[in-house]
């Protein structure tokens, strides 16, 4: 899936917070989410590449894609 | 024309703050040209670290406390009430008893943690914390009637005030029931939002062989979501069931909703350059300690630097001259390992924190430091 094609339902600015704040604040949101939201996180933190995806496998929740072209990481995740 | 410098919170970064300012704007505040006021909503300071040592019986919360009027300069405008709103474009506060409102030129926000436990639901009633004096007195009546079980601390809140205590409490309780004879039949779960022991990889990389070690069970990825306290259990967000007979919890932080209402930031912590701890969303409004949003941890050795730098930026800036001094991250931190050893880590933004071989001797001078401190709430040490 194209990131274009995603609408998220809210984002989650963790630029400039140091491991592991970008993953802790994705699952702060997701606390707070209805199941089908989708969850944009922006990450400049490189170590997010496998704390969000390793996170995500441990629940029912589903990483829908991660852009990785501009300045930041940008994961998409649907809530559960 | 005088220089209003207003001071919200007087913990370990707000006393050192108005301490450092007295001593630095010492003849500026005698003549008039300087006023430093310092609000705080408990007439005493609170050294939070103490808590630490209450569930094990080895110190009182009162041991915590001082009457803040005894610590802060004569110089210092201290004022005992509770800010309830911040108008940063018209730099003024209100506050909760006094008539009017209070104008500053200059404002430091340094109102520090709270804890939020009802955003879990049942853990206010199933769990206790040791982040609060109430929390740490039932957590010792807990710990002194259990005999059998099961022991679970879950770290539920980041971030959270001293990232290091939860080690902490898990390395004691080992040996604090194994001097007692008990260890055999309690077991003891550590659980971490993440998947490690600690936030920083550093300190996981040390602390995770420990456990191993002293056979202390733990359950990585793991986030609370909801605690019966009637069935005795916690269960996570990632699906996974604990069942506790006492359960040690670090509760959700937030900090205060003033500075939220503000507009200053999320949640009560104030976004700041982590460099120069200014504010983001104001001008000439500072944050520092556990309130600034800097990245490192929340903890009394960082709220004790950063007012240094604050201090002295506030000083070039009352004098006309460029504010220079700016903060590099530094953190210090004792990490008790047992009731008689303790390890230490000191790190900064680019040097990462490497735990120094856990002894006796620096057990001590964590005591020791912990009897000195209201040297350093005094601007002494």
């Amino acid at each position: 899936m194209s990131t274009t094609d995603i609408e998220p339902t809210d984002t989650v600015d963790a630029r400039g917070a140091a491991c592991p704040g970008p993953l802790m604040d994705l699952i702060s949101q997701v606390r707070g989410a209805e199941s089908g939201d989708v969850i944009r996180l922006l990450s400049d933190n490189d170590q997010s590449l496998t704390d969000v995806s390793e996170w995500v496998d441990e629940t029912d929740n589903e990483l829908l894609a991660v852009d990785e072209s501009g300045d930041e990481y940008e994961f998409y995740v649907e809530v559960a | 024309m005088t220089d209003r410098i207003a001071i919200l919170g007087g913990g370990t970064g707000g006393a050192v703050l108005a301490n450092n300012l007295a001593e630095r704007l010492g003849p500026e505040i005698d003549a008039g040209d300087v006023d430093v006021t310092l609000i705080n909503d408990d007439p005493d300071h609170v050294y939070k670290p103490v808590w630490l040592y209450v569930p094990f019986g080895k110190r009182e919360p009162a041991d915590a406390r001082r009457p803040l009027q005894s610590l802060i300069d004569d110089r210092i405008d201290l004022r005992i009430d509770r800010v309830t709103e911040i108008d940063t474009d018209g730099k003024r506060l209100e506050l909760r008893d006094a008539p009017g409102s209070v104008a500053y030129d200059y404002l430091v926000v340094a109102t520090g943690s709270t804890l939020a436990p009802t955003e879990i639901s049942g853990l206010e009633e199933g769990g206790h914390d040791y982040y609060s004096e109430s929390g740490a007195l039932a957590l010792r009546d807990d710990l002194l009637s259990m005999t059998e079980g099961h022991l679970v601390l879950s770290v539920i809140g980041t971030p959270h005030m001293c990232p290091a205590a939860p080690l902490e409490f898990v390395f004691m309780a080992d040996d604090w029931l194994r001097e007692r004879g008990l260890r055999e039949d309690i077991d003891i779960t550590y659980t971490y939002p993440i998947q490690r022991v600690h936030g920083n990889p550093h300190i996981a990389e040390w602390a995770g062989p420990i456990m191993d070690e002293r056979g202390i069970n733990v359950e990585t990825f793991f986030n609370a979501d909801a605690v019966d306290p009637e069935a005795g259990t916690v269960t996570s967000m990632e699906g996974t069931e604990i069942d506790y007979d006492v359960l040690a919890a670090i509760p959700p932080h937030r900090g205060v909703d003033v500075v939220e209402e503000a507009g200053l930031g999320d949640r009560g912590w104030v976004d700041v350059n982590k460099h120069t701890l200014e504010a983001d969303e104001a001008e000439d409004v500072y944050a520092l300690g556990d309130a600034a949003t800097t990245g490192v941890p929340k903890a009394g050795s960082v709220a004790h630097y950063q007012a240094g730098i604050v201090a002295q930026r506030l000083e070039s800036e009352v004098r006309g001259r460029p504010a220079t001094a700016t903060y590099d991250g530094k953190t210090l931190c004792f990490i008790e390992t047992g009731m008689d050893a303790a390890s230490y880590v000191e790190f900064d933004y680019e040097n990462p924190p490497s735990p120094a071989p856990p002894s006796e001797k620096l057990h001590w001078s964590k005591l020791a430091y912990n009897e000195s401190y209201w040297l350093t709430a005094r601007g002494l040490l």
